[in-house]
């Protein structure tokens, strides 16, 4: 494409704002579907299952391991300063506040959001959604609410696992390997961190989050191309885009809910 | 079958993210351990509160014995107003003065209060007047450096950045 052409630009233009628009209505509509994906919870769970309990292990790993390298990486910063007992407070706040969900999204949008955009792309090249509407059955109903609102349900569930592993993992490092005195260390953390201010606010992005990121992979699977090519190019748009889109929804919320 | 099973799965998923969330606000937050004890508020007057902050802790003997509520200004003495919250189950004497103090070099501050000899105890609404600011490290340095002017004009000493310089030995 050429972007001298006025054309060009024109239709450029165009056609992003009625994604955008499309975009925006799907949202709505999934949004619509929250009594009537309830009233059948045996899909939602089933997406739950397939959503949280396989991206259980990852995500409790890799809070652990991200609370060990904190807490190594911090002691030997607060050793300068002699004051390791905030270490706790460290890992603590960093994690509840904001490695906590962003990192959580990032793994969640690597290992549920690639699978959905992935099994919807494949239903759309088989043509199992043409034969659904053929058969007047809403696919968004059948096929995208659920994975949506399980993809929301399990999104906080896991920020919150890989936030309490962190925090063990710092706990692990600093006082059973570095020698921090236990109580100290648990102390630092009760004194400084809020429940509502860090912790309320940490589930709410986390919860956020899994908006984003289980929208824009339903969004790339159900617009993909109906061809290998298509649903190859949609998995990796959903990775870039979903990450792309947390980070900056991550300052966005960082900038509201924590400078006063 | 296969569906009772999974929402066993499932069942132990949400509980053990539930278990996450509950963990993060017992443990870390220590939701457990929030003061539900009744408080009665008293309010004092500072010159200057420095850095200090709503929810820093006042403290007597080291033990926490109250919060700060809310620190203003008050544009009639040109103080600051600091309103604390105090454990009814800890009383103080009405002459009681309180003192803005550092735990640690760089720490947080926290009001220390030092009981007074008054047969009375503080109540609810009173004000203390009988308190000492916080200390500013640009008044301190230049306290320093006008007694130290001082001394030298008087002994006629060296000049200033030498004097500077043997301090620093």
């Amino acid at each position: 494409m050429s972007w001298y052409k006025p054309a060009d630009v024109g239709f450029a233009t165009r056609s992003w704002l009625a994604n955008l628009g499309h975009g925006t209505r799907l949202f709505l509509r999934l949004l619509a579907t929250f009594g009537s994906s309830f009233k059948r919870f045996g899909l939602v769970r089933d997406q739950i299952h397939f959503l949280g309990n396989y991206s259980l292990v990852i995500i409790a790993i890799s809070g652990l391991f991200v609370g060990f390298v904190f807490a190594l990486q911090g002691y030997y910063t607060l050793l300068r300063f002699g004051s390791t007992e905030a270490l706790g407070q460290l890992v603590t706040f960093t994690l509840v506040r904001e490695l906590g969900p962003v990192v959580t999204a990032l793994l969640f949008a690597g290992r549920a959001g690639t699978s959905l955009t992935a099994e919807i792309g494949l239903m759309k090249a088989g043509e199992q959604i043409s034969v659904m509407e053929m058969m007047a059955v809403d696919p968004i109903q059948r096929i995208l609410a659920p994975r949506f609102w399980g993809g929301v349900i399990a999104m906080p569930l896991l920020a919150a696992v890989f936030s309490a592993m962190g925090v063990i993992g710092g706990w692990v490092v600093g006082v059973l390997m570095l020698g921090i005195d236990a109580g100290s260390f648990w102390s630092q953390i009760q004194g400084s961190v809020d429940v509502w201010r860090d912790v309320g606010n940490g589930i709410v992005k986390s919860i956020v989050f899994g908006f984003t990121v289980t929208f824009v992979a339903l969004l790339q699977g159900y617009n993909s191309q109906p061809t290998p090519e298509g649903v190859a190019s949609a998995t990796t748009r959903t990775v870039v885009v979903a990450s792309l889109a947390v980070l900056g929804l991550d300052f966005i919320l960082t900038a509201m809910m924590f400078t006063k | 079958m296969q569906r009772s099973k999974i929402d066993v799965w499932v069942g132990l998923f949400v509980m053990v993210g539930a278990a996450a969330i509950l963990f993060l606000a017992l443990q870390a937050a220590n939701l457990l351990n929030l003061n539900f004890q009744p408080t009665y508020r008293i309010t004092a007057e500072f010159d200057n509160v420095g850095g200090l902050k709503p929810k820093a802790s006042v403290r007597s003997g080291g033990v926490v014995v109250g919060r700060i509520e809310d620190i203003s200004f008050n544009d009639q003495t040109f103080q600051a107003r600091v309103t604390i919250d105090m454990q009814s189950r800890y009383v103080f004497p009405k002459d009681s003065s309180l003192k803005i103090l550092t735990s640690g070099l760089l720490g947080e501050q926290y009001i220390g209060i030092q009981a007074g000899g008054n047969e009375e105890n503080l109540a609810a609404g009173d004000i203390i007047r009988q308190t000492q600011s916080a200390v500013v490290l640009e008044n301190l340095i230049g306290q320093f450096l006008f007694s130290k002017t001082a001394d030298e004009s008087s002994t006629a000493a060296p000049t200033l950045p030498a004097t500077a310089t043997t301090d620093k030995k």
